[in-house]
């Protein structure tokens, strides 16, 4: 398992071996397009990336596993249809499932694995407006006790870049409302709803806050000037708080 | 690995040519003249098979042979001098030009037209678009980084231009959204001469490391050939009716779509393990399949490399087991690609393409015979020589003259005509004109379109679209990076060809200076009605001349391009439409300048001298009138403001640029006013007294070389120590206003920023919804 091939070399950083400790899986399926992005960002944390492939029937060694967005398959069925029964999908599920709860972020095209992977409930569906969007997007965090939240404060609002086709999240109301009284609901769309989804859900967690999946995407937030645009060019890095509070967790302790 | 062949053609073998030679062929429904069906035969000294006529026609079509343009092609080759090659790694004929960044990194570029099928099928027809340019990157050894579209589409209102704009649009973001590449900028233009003939461009951009760069040739005795990726099916055959003859059995379908259906899941895949290929050091030569499909792959490796090669054609793998030996030769179905491997990499080779789960078949191998020998079955159905097909077709000195109405068009000025009375002048008016200007079809905010492409993925997009040009990283750890700007205008070009090409090159020259690259090669698509009209021919040489004219005085070389003649709906061609890309270098793309103001209280500098030019404009557009001389060019200020804007970018002297084209002044200050919703304060009385024009021509006129800079307090008067220096003309017009939340510009009535953003994002929205 080798570190994921970038454009150029990676982004330098002076980490901490400590955090350099800390392994991060990211996935990649045929189709996936995120995957160096989200292995940016991680290292961009401090952590190792670590590139998993589709077809690995085991897991290794990782302490938690991305999976980015993309179109797994060309989505030509339901978006993350057939990546769900991918070898290494099985052992992702088992291990999310087991005493260790592996920690496992789904984005975008991730999310879309998770939902059909049953790891997390709900489905995604096209965008209200037909068309894919891509946009700066203001969502509120509203839980920070979860694995890849715990370093936003409550109800904080983040700009993280939205960009999908199928994005407009669907659950039955029964589901729906059992995510809100579980505070299972870890993120929501501020402003107008960008798709459709219900409650203007953007994100959500299992029960047990090991597994989080969302439509935005925090990986595209992590580098000033790579990604929502602000004045200047100096901000746009409201996604870095979600690596930040897994290796949080994975070494424990202050940062 | 071949299919079994239990199909039953009347296989045209040569041997069968060679004994029939007074058989009827269908040249003419294959395209070809009959001086060039004759050619054939003497080149082949017999009458050609069904399979050779079949990649004759093809390869010396219009489109893959450049026949009526080569002549005047050939001064993008001489107009070059040994400063302007020095960076360049591979020039012109190549699947893409290569220049060299610097630290061992190459870029690739190219710009192409799919024009034709974009009106047929709009969404499949720009999808393959993006496939087919993304290819020819990959064909370079480079991984793509990212894509351009230039569009331009008929009238807006028009009935027909909502089905063209939604299908184009969402091919393109449907095909390159899955492939992972940041869609960084393009152009959108209505204008009704588009109509039946809309132009969907497309642009792409790879980087490599010098070692990986890749070339089209087939090279070394007994190596293998071996085409990978999707399987050959009958979409995209030109004129396979023909080929109907060839078969027995007339139950299978007899016309074949012309247009190709894309499949980006599979271009996605075939990026991938091409780039896995290239680092493993996998393959020899790579030719991507595009136009003429297996009759170009197989003719160009051949004729680039020893010479010869040897093919059968019963193992190329089919989606459709009914096509004919012609209509597999024809194909232009998407997402193949052919290479050359010897015989100790085929295991390394097949280990890639298992992996990625890519089907491939072992066609045949590379001979020193200088021949292409295709067998079917083991018969041989072609024995060419390659390059009389790849390289040797047909060439046209096509007649051309000045069009007799020339004249009288150029004499036509906007300034005293009838669509000119009442040019505003009252503060109000002005205000509704600036108002008016900006939620015009032409110069409204593009984003409706720009929202369905990924601009994101990849996490090097440093500036996109409404940005001045698109700016790419390539190397995270420096920051090294490019810059690239497409433009045209064909209401200029149509005005004055020679210099309405360089005014599309003085342009994209300008914009990549904006954002504060070092303009570096040129990639362009000539866009124009029939060669066979002298009218349409003289536009054509006039903007080749004019445009590699331009490139020597800038000192940039074309290191490729395409050119699309044809585009015309019956006799009325469409405007002469040379689009224009640039590629600049920047050393670290985190000095890149932004097209928006920013902070309070910084001074806003006018670069350049305004003229009273209103011809061709997009007021005079806006009124209905299209005639007198378009702005005048002037290359040595061009270079000179380029510098200006590259230093000031370098030494951080200003902190948002913009450069002045269609809609002037007013359209710029807008722009830069709405990107980040900061407000200014603008008086333009000095620049009204020291050039001689009023405020309406202040505000609209669309002189050239000019650009507003955002300066900060502590730089002023250093940055105006450097004009001054350079002699350039710069004068300070205003200041930003942070919080206002007004354009306020002395002598118009105040402009609220939401008012004029409303007005500039609601025009696409309100046509296409």
């Amino acid at each position: 398992m080798s570190e994921l091939p970038l454009i150029g070399e990676a982004v330098a950083i002076a980490a901490e071996p400590r955090l350099a400790g800390a392994r991060i899986g990211v996935v990649t399926f045929p189709g996936t397009l995120d995957d160096r992005d989200a292995a940016r960002a991680i290292r961009l944390a401090g952590a190792s990336a670590i590139s998993l492939w589709h077809a690995d029937t085991e897991l290794g060694e990782v302490d938690a596993v991305v999976i980015p967005g993309g179109f797994s398959y060309g989505d030509y069925l339901r978006a993350g249809a057939i990546a769900r029964f991918a070898p290494l999908m099985t052992r992702i599920i088992d291990a999310a499932n087991s005493e260790a709860k592996l920690p496992v972020l789904g984005i975008c095209n991730g999310f879309q694995i998770l939902t059909e992977s049953h790891l997390l409930p709900g489905s995604m569906i096209k965008n209200d407006h037909l068309k894919f969007n891509c946009s700066n997007q203001i969502l509120r965090v509203e839980n920070n006790t979860t694995a890849w939240t715990s370093d936003y404060a409550l109800d904080q609002e983040i700009a993280i870049p939205l960009k999908n086709q199928d994005g407009q999240y669907i659950a039955d109301e029964k589901t729906l409302d059992a995510l809100e009284a579980e505070n299972r609901v870890v993120f929501r769309y501020v402003g107008a709803n960008p798709n459709g989804s219900r409650r203007s859900i953007a994100g959500i967690s299992n029960a047990a806050g090991n597994v989080v999946g969302l439509m935005p995407h925090p990986e595209h937030a992590v580098e000033a000037g790579y990604g929502p645009e602000t004045p200047g060019g100096a901000g746009g890095i409201d996604g870095l708080g979600f690596f930040t509070s897994i290796l949080t967790k994975i070494v424990g302790g202050a940062k | 690995m071949s299919l079994e062949t239990n199909r039953k053609f009347n296989i045209d073998t040569v041997e069968n040519a060679e004994k029939t030679p007074d058989t009827e062929l269908p040249w003419a429904e294959l395209g070809l003249k009959k001086n060039e069906f004759d050619e054939v035969v003497k080149v082949l000294g017999r009458r050609p098979t069904g399979a050779e006529l079949a990649m004759y026609s093809v390869m010396w079509s219009e489109h893959c042979s450049y026949k009526s343009s080569k002549n005047h092609l050939r001064q993008f080759g001489e107009k070059v001098t040994e400063e302007m090659k020095k960076d360049m790694l591979v020039g012109i004929g190549e699947n893409a030009g290569v220049t060299n960044l610097g630290d061992g990194w190459a870029v690739t570029f190219k710009i192409e037209s799919h024009n034709s099928p974009s009106f047929v099928e709009p969404y499949q027809g720009a999808a393959t678009g993006i496939g087919g340019i993304v290819r020819d990157i990959i064909s370079m050894g480079a991984r793509p980084v990212a894509v351009m579209d230039p569009l331009r589409f008929g009238a807006i209102d028009h009935p027909d231009t909502a089905r063209v704009m939604h299908g184009a649009v969402a091919g393109i973001g449907g095909y390159g959204n899955s492939l992972g590449l940041p869609n960084i900028g393009g152009e959108m233009v209505f204008d009704s001469v588009y109509q039946g003939n809309p132009l969907v461009n497309a642009l792409a951009v790879g980087v490599m490391r010098h070692e990986d760069i890749r070339l089209a040739n087939a090279s070394g005795k007994g190596n293998k050939v071996v085409l990978f990726g999707a399987r050959t099916g009958g979409d995209g055959i030109g004129g396979a009716s023909v080929l109907a003859s060839e078969s027995f059995d007339d139950t299978k379908p007899s016309k074949r779509p012309a247009v190709q259906v894309g499949d980006p899941f599979a271009e996605k895949v075939l990026i991938e393990c091409c780039l896995e290929l290239f680092k493993g050091s996998l393959v020899e030569g790579i030719q991507d399949l595009g136009a003429a499909g297996i009759s170009c792959a197989t003719s160009e490796l051949a004729s680039n490399g020893d010479g010869g090669m040897e093919v059968e054609l019963t193992s190329v793998l089919l989606r459709d087991p009914s096509l004919t030996p012609g209509e597999i030769l024809m194909s232009e179905s998407q997402e193949r690609m052919m290479a050359v491997v010897t015989p100790e990499n085929i295991e390394a080779f097949e280990a890639v393409m298992d992996k990625w789960a890519v089907e491939y078949s072992w066609l045949g191998e590379v001979t020193d015979s200088g021949r292409l020998i295709i067998t079917w079955d083991g018969a041989v159905i072609v024995d060419v020589d390659p390059r009389t097909v790849a390289h040797d077709g047909p060439v046209y000195d096509r007649p051309y003259a000045r069009p007799d109405w020339q004249d009288a068009l150029q004499a036509d000025s906007f300034t005293g005509s009838v669509q000119d009375a009442g040019r505003p002048a009252a503060p109000a008016q002005l205000a509704a004109a600036v108002t008016e200007l900006i939620s015009s079809p032409n110069m409204c905010s593009k984003s409706w379109i720009t929202k369905q492409y990924d601009r994101y993925v990849g996490g090097n997009t440093a500036l996109a679209f409404p940005d001045d040009a698109g700016v790419i990283r390539v190397d995270e750890e420096t920051g090294l990076g490019v810059a690239l700007a497409t433009d045209a205008n064909g209401r200029y070009t149509f005005l004055d060809p020679y210099h309405g090409a360089q005014l599309a090159l003085a342009e994209a020259y300008r914009n990549v200076a904006t954002s504060g690259a070092v303009p570096m090669a040129v990639s362009d698509c000539l866009n124009f009605g029939s060669p066979e009209d002298p009218d349409v021919m003289w536009q054509l040489a006039e903007a080749i001349r004019g445009l590699s004219d331009a490139c020597m005085v800038l000192g940039i070389p074309v290191t490729g391009g395409n050119v699309s003649l044809y585009n015309q709906t019956g006799s009325t061609p469409i405007h002469p439409s040379p689009v224009v890309a640039v590629l600049g270098k920047f050393d670290d793309v985190a000095r890149r300048t932004p097209s928006g103001w920013q902070e309070d209280g910084q001074a806003i500098y006018l670069l350049g001298t305004t003229a009273a030019e209103l011809d061709g404009s997009e007021w005079s557009n806006l009124r209905g009138h299209l005639g007198g001389l378009p702005p005048k060019v002037d290359l040595a200020a061009e270079r000179e403001l380029g510098e200006i804007l590259i230093n000031a970018s370098r030494d951080g002297m200003i902190d948002s640029a913009h450069d002045l084209s269609e809609g002037g002044l007013a359209a710029a200050l807008v722009e830069s006013s709405l990107r980040y919703g900061v407000g200014a304060r603008i008086a333009l009385q000095d620049l009204m007294d020291r050039d001689g024009v009023d405020l309406f021509t202040a505000l609209f006129s669309e002189t050239q070389a000019r650009a507003i800079v955002g300066v900060p307090r502590s730089e002023e008067v250093r940055f105006n120590d450097m004009c001054t220096a350079r002699g350039f003309m710069h004068l300070r017009i205003g200041v930003v206003d942070a919080d206002s939340g007004i354009l306020d510009i002395n002598g118009v009535e105040d402009l609220a920023l939401d008012a004029l953003n409303e007005a500039h994002e609601g025009t696409l929205p309100k046509y296409f919804g």
